[in-house]
């Protein structure tokens, strides 16, 4: 409890680092509630996380139909695919699971109940992003999963240190990116309250577009998604230096290691869209 | 029906109409992202027609206009759901449901001419503008005459009419389940498998291409865009949309009635 304490001085004082613990600790609290509220109807939560999976799961269902008319799509085979959809649906699912609950900003600032979080003690953007923090978005990520370890058995990898390294570092550095986009796309919602489904485009279509080869695009898009909306170093880069594959635009070899860079950036970028649009938030007065 | 009643319900549709029509900034939102999801699957169509000309009986400009065609007729047609179906639910799981049922109009009627205005704006507001995109940056295949546009649209409604039937079919469901959460997404899983929204019905391999192409869900997508793309004749294809939208509208009659008669009012 000392550790708590000393983080709440820490806030009072206006401390960064206190203000990351502080808000940590709120995120953690309040999806604690989330989850004690859930479980009060465990075969509600069983059947809407099974519900969560199968509707990931249809997009894979997809793939393996058009592979059952074509042995490969845009020069890869499926497992690779598969590789590819699996890294981008595990990175995804994190990003979900942690902060997915931010698309319900733009109705809290269009009815006013946001106002009840600006008079809390703790960080919005943890309150925001805890809120109704649904445990059943597990089922994407075992989803994500379950098609990453198809992959990884039927896929021929010439596994060394370096590529072994880098799986881990895949799969947390694409749920940072990811996240930045979330808090992003929240960050937008001040603005746009009513236009939540812009984010879609990014998140939702985001994964969609990773879940295929960068082959199969157009140049313009993969630069698009590599150098505006970084998601390229979700699964691209890293799938392409694992499976030993040209990289899509001619990158160097070493970027392939620089998605926690990029996640951090991004989470920099987004911190301080979020900042610009809390700020810019004019109550409805009701 | 007289000319009253036909009156009544010709203003539950143009308020369905006006109602979404409010929603500028969502409508707007919605024209991007689907706009965004056509550009998407446009280029993952083209690599898998790139791998198999001729996949399914399409070549590669009816396989791109396919993807705009889902792009403008999901939320009209409410593939992934997103229609009345929530609000019946909920009014019938609060007990609203009671004051409809007094209403001097039919229950089913009036949920069909909200929609059908709701299904009209989302048609115009969400539909023509990714189409419009697809048609202009992307090779298309699309008719010239008049009258196979005139038969696409009639696919369009009766499209509509089934897609109704089938989510009336699911919001009656409330009446024993209380909470539709569940149903909602089964019917959201098969609206988007079989009606091509995830991929052609004539790609789907075998006998799966077959049963899915037998089932409902296929007037919804599937049929217009065949009727569009001359793949269908319209005739065929109205009379199969036609009988199913008549016996699941039927199906949801007798649902109604076997769920009115459970309906306690409660309280005073």
């Amino acid at each position: 409890m000392a550790e708590t304490a000393e983080a709440r001085d820490a806030a009072v004082r206006g401390e960064p680092r206190g203000r990351v613990v502080e808000g940590l600790r709120a995120y953690r609290l309040i999806a604690a509630m989330w989850i004690r509220s859930t479980m009060a109807y465990r075969t509600s939560f069983a059947l809407t996380t099974f519900g969560n999976f199968a509707m990931t799961a249809l997009d894979f269902v997809a793939i393996l139909l058009m592979f059952s008319r074509v042995d490969s799509l845009g020069g890869w085979s499926l497992g690779e695919v598969a590789l590819l959809y699996g890294l981008s649906g595990v990175s995804f699912g994190l990003a979900d699971l942690a902060i997915g609950s931010m698309d319900r900003l733009g109705r809290r600032v269009r009815d006013g109940t946001l106002d009840t979080l600006l008079v809390r003690p703790a960080p919005v953007l943890a309150q925001v992003a805890a809120d109704r923090f649904a445990l059943r978005r597990l089922g994407r990520v075992t989803q994500g999963l379950l098609v990453l370890g198809y992959a990884l058995v039927v896929v021929d990898i010439d596994w060394t240190a370096a590529k072994l390294l880098l799986m881990p570092v895949i799969l947390l550095g694409g749920a940072g990116i990811f996240a930045a986009v979330f808090v992003a796309a929240g960050a937008f919602q001040f603005v746009a309250q009513d236009a939540s489904e812009v984010a879609n485009a990014f998140t939702y279509g985001g994964t969609t577009m990773l879940q295929y080869p960068p082959t199969v695009f157009a140049l313009d898009l993969v630069r698009g998604v590599t150098f505006v909306v970084p998601l390229a170093f979700v699964n691209w880069l890293p799938a392409c230096f694992v499976l030993d594959r040209p990289y899509p635009l001619d990158l160097p070899g070493w970027v392939a290691f620089t998605a926690p860079l990029v996640a951090v950036g991004c989470g920099a970028l987004a911190g301080l869209a979020w900042r610009a649009g809390l700020r810019s938030y004019r109550s409805t007065g009701s | 029906m007289g000319v009253g009643s036909g009156r009544l319900y010709a203003a539950v549709a143009a308020g369905g109409f006006r109602r979404y029509a409010t929603y500028r900034a969502a409508t707007a939102a919605g024209v991007f992202t689907n706009t965004v999801f056509g550009l998407i699957l446009v280029y993952t169509y083209l690599a898998l027609w790139d791998e198999k000309p001729q996949l399914g009986g399409y070549d590669q400009a009816q396989a791109v206009t396919f993807v705009w065609l889902g792009q403008a007729l999901l939320a009209a047609l409410a593939i992934g759901g997103g229609g009345f179906e929530d609000e019946l639910m909920e009014r019938i799981r609060t007990g609203d449901i009671a004051v409809d049922l007094y209403r001097p109009a039919d229950l089913q009627l009036w949920w069909l001419a909200a929609d059908a205005g709701r299904a009209v704006f989302q048609l115009l507001g969400r539909g023509v503008l990714p189409f419009a995109f697809g048609s202009l940056f992307f090779p298309v295949a699309l008719p010239r005459e008049v009258s196979t546009w005139a038969a696409f649209l009639v696919a369009v409604g009766l499209g509509a009419l089934v897609s109704f039937a089938l989510r009336y079919l699911v919001a009656l469901s409330a009446f024993w389940l209380m909470d539709g959460t569940g149903m909602l997404h089964m019917a959201w899983i098969a609206g988007l498998f079989c009606s091509g929204m995830l991929l052609p019905l004539n790609v789907f391999p075998g006998a799966l291409g077959e049963v899915v192409r037998a089932l409902p869900w296929s007037s919804l997508l599937q049929a217009p865009a065949d009727v569009l793309l001359g793949e269908a004749a319209p005739l065929g294809t109205f009379v199969f949309q036609a009988a199913w939208a008549v016996a699941l509208l039927a199906v949801g009659r007798l649902v109604q009635s076997a769920a009115t008669r459970r309906v306690v009012v409660q309280g005073g």
